[in-house]
């Protein structure tokens, strides 16, 4: 408890939430992004150029396209309106995943597209199989793919377009860190909203602390 | 010609005999043809790779040497024909078993970022072999690779010369049926390239391997090679014992290619006894290909620049060997 800030508990309801959803978006693009980004890097075909092209739009878009399209189908009247997912963390999940997953993707592609073309060709002469060829790209990529792994949680947990379109800033509910610091700051409560900002950037720091220590060790190139 | 008819021409039977060509082949490629954008890069009527000896491939860049050494490990499938190994070919999802039976070293030593244990035990933990087997046979062939000592060392922090060596201990600790090497040496320094060749033939006493060497340096080929193929063009010219092709090519671009480290312009101005003087002094300009043993060169007159004056003799084996059907 913060002496003076009376609203300590919800602070930390907040944070928790804040991390649960970005952790759990993150994880689910991980998921999508991993797997389809490393076919569309070792994969030659012929529409490969405007799928690519249309990944890196993905990466460059903006949260409130992904809210807007997120919620029309949510909506009630919406195709997906009958999961009753509108204003519920699961909406803001979603939104967060359709924001993170290209970035997931595009990093993927960036960092196996890096790698000498004829280290696939080695790892096969030396009698690996396609699954162990693609884990040991993905070891010799790991410094581009963690680094996309910190794009897309650091895209989440500081998005607060689509969270407060799907999410509804619900006190107790769907409040997460970033809406609460465009309501403090609505209401002129500044040293709340920097409390809440300081919160933000120290969980960002710690979270890519960890990643970039990930990427770091072992041996370099 | 009757030679004509004969897809990968033979010099006569004077030399001694090539491998039992009874026996069925360990490798067999037949009517190969591979394309790229619509364009021939490589055809292949018939080679045949017997078991325990070292074919070597030599040609220009570009003459699809490392193309041909992909087809053999069932890395890159060819537009039309096929690759039979012990006379079955290979078939569409078996490539993975073919490939366990094969080691393949590349151009560039292409090291994973680990250490040099760990590349060199990459291969036998795809094989699914067991720790302390892994540690012993990567033991045994970094000590004969002369590497034992940089064995926890982080692939990147290798000089070229030891990568290169860490590549070749990856592929021959693999102890494969087949190993097939595209340009071991090349991006070495030629001391350290002339050390390693000494290791490596060093190591080649072993009969049970089959090699197919692919490299642009002649001297390799011959020195490693039992047969040699002469590669031009995305076509083979002549596969045959080492020994035949360099005494008999079967055209003047084989001998270019066979004899293209000893060639000179200048005019044979005697031959006697084996030796042979080509004067390369101004005014003599015809191409004389040679296959020297041994290579002197004078000067005659001291004042002037060697490069433009001055005679070369030449301890040649042979007359035959002397190519005055050259450029003029």
């Amino acid at each position: 408890m913060i002496p003076g800030v009376p609203w300590t508990s919800d602070l930390v309801e907040v944070t928790l939430l804040s991390l649960a959803v970005s952790g759990a978006a993150t994880a689910i693009s991980l998921l999508i992004g991993l797997p389809i980004g490393t076919w569309l890097a070792l994969t030659r075909f012929r529409s490969r150029h405007l799928v690519l092209s249309v990944v890196n739009t993905g990466m460059a878009l903006p949260p409130v396209v992904a809210g807007l399209v997120v919620a029309l189908l949510l909506w009630r009247s919406g195709v997906l309106g009958g999961l009753g997912l509108m204003y519920t963390p699961g909406a803001m999940v979603i939104a967060e995943v359709v924001i993170a997953s290209p970035v997931v993707m595009g990093l993927t592609v960036a960092g196996l597209g890096q790698l000498d073309p004829r280290l696939h060709t080695q790892l096969q002469g030396l009698g690996a199989s396609r699954w162990q060829t693609v884990l040991w790209l993905w070891r010799e990529a790991r410094l581009a793919l963690l680094a996309g792994v910190m794009a897309a949680f650091g895209s989440v947990i500081s998005e607060v377009g689509a969270a407060m379109m799907v999410g509804g800033n619900i006190a107790g509910q769907t409040r997460v860190l970033t809406t609460s610091i465009v309501l403090q700051t609505g209401r002129g409560e500044f040293g709340n909203a920097i409390i809440l900002g300081l919160v933000l950037l120290t969980i960002a720091f710690m979270v890519n602390g960890v990643l970039t220590w990930a990427q770091q060790r072992g041996p370099r190139r | 010609m009757t030679r004509a008819a004969d897809p990968v021409p033979r010099a006569p039977d004077s030399l001694p005999p090539a491998p039992d060509r009874r026996a069925t082949p360990l490798l067999q490629v037949r009517d190969l043809v591979v394309e790229r954008a619509d364009r021939r890069i490589l055809t292949v009527d018939d080679l045949s790779i017997h078991a325990g000896e070292t074919l070597a491939i030599v040609g220009p860049n570009g003459a699809g040497k490392s193309t041909l050494l992909l087809v053999l490990a069932g890395l890159l499938r060819p537009t039309r024909g096929s690759i039979l190994v012990e006379g079955i070919p290979l078939a569409r999802g078996r490539e993975l078993a073919y490939r366990r039976r094969i080691g393949l070293v590349l151009p560039a030593p292409l090291l994973l970022s680990t250490s040099v244990f760990g590349n060199v035990a990459a291969g036998l933990r795809f094989r699914g072999v067991g720790a302390a087997e892994i540690r012993e046979r990567v033991d045994l062939w970094l000590d004969r690779l002369s590497i034992a000592h940089l064995r926890d060392r982080p692939a990147s922090q290798l000089s070229s010369g030891e990568a290169q060596r860490t590549s070749l201990a990856r592929a021959l600790v693999l102890e494969p049926q087949v190993l097939l090497l595209d340009e071991p040496f090349v991006s070495l320094d030629s001391a350290t390239r002339a050390q390693l060749l000494d290791d490596f033939e060093r190591l080649h006493v072993g009969p049970s391997t089959t090699r197919v060497l692919v490299t642009h340096h002649l001297h390799e080929a011959v020195r490693l090679g039992d047969r040699l193929a002469v590669l031009l063009d995305g076509r083979i010219r002549q596969c045959d014992a080492t020994d035949r092709v360099m005494a008999s090519p079967v055209d003047a671009e084989v001998a270019a290619v066979v004899s293209a480290e000893a060639r000179v312009r200048g005019r044979v101005v005697a031959s006697e006894d084996g030796l042979l003087v080509v004067d390369t002094g101004a005014g003599s300009r015809q191409d004389v290909g040679v296959r020297a043993r041994r290579l002197l060169a004078s000067t005659h007159d001291a004042g002037a620049s060697a490069l433009d004056t001055g005679a070369a003799a030449f301890d040649d084996d042979g007359p035959e060997g002397v190519d005055p059907a050259g450029g003029a």
